[in-house]
């Protein structure tokens, strides 16, 4: 019987150390995450106390500067709305892509075009809803909701790609079966395939949402920057990011304090965000 | 229903089995309703395009489009916009991103995907794609008020012992290139990460299992099977990552000091052609030449990534054929 020649010492010891540099390496990369954490916590939990999210940023130079009502509320506003143009739309293109585009021409070229659109700089985003929009003073210059049609366009190809994935793992079967009944195709797309892949596409759209609240870009040439609470969004609206854009500029320790907390409520959603987009995304059946 | 009413027709003269009127139409009406949305998508991009080049031409016509983009001289007092110092700050902030940054994606997906144990695997995957979640302007504060000063000896010490390499060298200021670069790798390391770990998991388990079954280490396993197959695809998001580099803009602005000079050194103050678009935004509404300016840095950032995007679909739709997972990296 013929025995095998045991690794050799030197490929015992290439072995070890390329794994050792892959996980030393993996740990290099969490770290930021830690220390990102760390210190949000360490300097905006001193900022938070109920007068931060019940007033309104002062602007004033000296003195109390307020804390960041406007802005918390002028997100949810701004991004609720860019939701409701985008998540339609982009589930629509999905459809489109998944049910009736498999495999043309043209629907090659929008998913193309789709993934390049993910690729395109935010701030493109924001300089071209200032010129449509803004600079053509269509009801006014800035306004909230000209914030939310830039966000709409940067939350559009995440919610396409994302729900194009989940539609395509509802098993054709229960289409098939389904048009056997004698079911139009309307009613497949809005009885069978809508609902069975729900959860996918709810992950799909809260993940979308969760980037465009932190978005900050897009936002600054669109719905420029306010003190007070607005809730009417054809005017200026202020937002988590740009209050925190805004404060670091400034350079004044108040300010900056005010930046950490405002960053901190600001992580805190967007990670809520993610988090119930990951719970939804377990109940989903499909694999 | 008796036998053969197939053909049955009821007392209004249509068979008990056909469609409504209403409920015919609604098909056609939504696959055109849908192909119209998807229509309008492509419409969007060139609208887009066209727009951008409308408002820009003014800046091209005044400094020329080699002009505009080599021109060492953006002086916003005398009206001049030469954009090459934004455009080498772009080049060498992107580039620090990927050299830090690839290398690092990389490793974390061959860790994740081929040598982890499988316990740990979920929870890993879910810290890395938290980085992606971390807004742009939180990086920035971070950046800013705690990265920078805590590393600025350090660049001293590297610029002072290592001056005689090329872009090395000088006092160090507090916002710098190379601190806008790392802000960058750590911004793109998701992305390149779960691409990789998608094109990783397309990888056959015969060329894997054939490569242990001959003897080879779990490295040379990797080195031999997993990333010969996977190279065209990691090469690819990688690109994708040079992408989000390129036109990553807030955390940039908040940490690269904003001096529209080609830097010296990589740890002398910068600019990049998105910062500058944010940060000069407001004093170039009045001026229409300088908002021309800016809309042409805009331009030229959107055509530069839809360049290195087109080019990174290309490699990794080529590297996951017909295998399409979850694009968890878009979620960034």
């Amino acid at each position: 019987m013929t025995t095998l020649a045991p690794v050799s010492a030197r490929r015992r010891t290439v072995d070890r150390v390329s794994r050792g540099i892959t996980l030393a390496l993996t740990a290099v990369a969490v770290l930021p995450l830690a220390f990102i954490l760390y210190y949000l916590i360490k300097e905006g939990i001193g900022a938070w106390s109920v007068d931060f999210f019940t007033t309104d940023p002062t602007g004033r130079f000296l003195g109390d500067p307020g804390g960041i009502k406007s802005a918390i509320i002028g997100t949810i506003l701004m991004v609720a709305l860019a939701s409701a143009i985008a998540i339609p739309f982009g589930i629509g293109v999905a459809l489109y892509l998944v049910e009736y585009g498999k495999g043309s021409r043209f629907a090659n070229l929008v998913r193309y075009f789709v993934d390049v659109m993910t690729g395109v700089p935010s701030v493109v985003f924001g300089l071209f809803v200032y010129i449509v929009l803004v600079v053509t003073k269509i009801g006014g210059t800035f306004a909230g909701w000209k914030g939310s049609v830039a966000l709409a366009l940067l939350m559009l190809p995440v919610v396409t790609r994302t729900a194009e994935v989940v539609l395509n793992l509802v098993p054709d079967s229960l289409r098939e079966a389904a048009l056997a009944l004698g079911a139009p195709r309307w009613r497949v797309v809005f009885r069978i395939v809508l609902p069975t892949a729900l959860p996918g596409l709810v992950t799909g759209s809260l993940l979308a949402v969760a980037r465009a609240a932190g978005e900050t870009a897009p936002l600054l040439f669109t719905a420029a920057f306010v003190f007070g609470t607005q809730f009417d969004l054809s005017q200026r609206m202020n937002s988590l990011p740009l209050q925190i854009f805004n404060d670091v500029g400034q350079a004044q320790d108040r300010l900056v304090q005010r930046a950490w907390g405002a960053a901190l409520t600001l992580v805190v959603l967007v990670l809520l965000l993610s988090l119930a987009a990951r719970l939804v995304q377990r109940r989903s059946r499909l694999a | 229903m008796e036998a053969g009413s197939f053909t049955a027709t009821t007392s209004g003269g249509r068979s008990s089995l056909e469609r409504s009127s209403r409920s015919r139409a609604l098909d056609p009406l939504l696959r055109w309703v849908l192909t119209g949305l998807a229509a309008l998508i492509l419409l969007l991009i060139a609208f887009f395009f066209i727009r951008l080049f409308i408002e820009a031409k003014p800046a091209f016509d005044k400094f020329g489009y080699v002009g505009f983009v080599f021109d060492n001289n953006w002086d916003v007092s005398k009206e001049i916009f030469g954009a090459w110092p934004l455009v080498v700050g772009t080049l060498i902030t992107s580039a620090i991103a990927l050299v830090i940054g690839v290398p690092v994606a990389i490793s974390t997906a061959l860790y994740v995907s081929e040598l982890c144990p499988m316990r740990v695997r979920q929870p890993l995957t879910v810290l890395i794609e938290l980085l992606a979640a971390v807004p742009s302007v939180v990086y920035g504060l971070w950046g800013i008020f705690v990265l920078a000063p805590k590393l600025q000896p350090a660049e001293q010490w590297f610029s002072d012992r290592f001056s005689f390499l090329p872009l090395i060298g000088g006092p160090v200021s507090i916002p710098n290139c190379f601190i806008a670069g790392l802000i960058m790798a750590i911004m793109i390391l998701p992305i390149v990460s779960s691409i990789s770990r998608e094109v990783m998991a397309t990888v056959p388990a015969q060329d894997k299992e054939a490569a242990l079954a001959l003897g080879a280490t779990r490295w040379e396993m990797i080195r031999m099977a997993v990333l010969p197959y996977s190279r065209a695809g990691i090469s690819g998001a990688a690109m994708l990552g040079l992408g989000r580099a390129i036109g990553e803009t807030i955390a940039v602005t908040i940490v690269i000091g904003n001096a529209p000079n080609v830097p010296q050194s990589i740890f002398s103050q910068g600019y990049t052609l998105a910062a500058v678009i944010a940060n000069e935004f407001n004093e170039a509404a009045s001026d229409p030449t300088h908002r021309a300016a800016l809309i042409a840095a805009g331009l030229v950032l959107f055509v530069l990534t839809l360049l290195v995007n087109a080019i990174a679909r290309y490699y990794v739709n080529r590297a996951s054929r017909g295998k399409r997972t979850v694009p968890t990296g878009m979620a960034g």
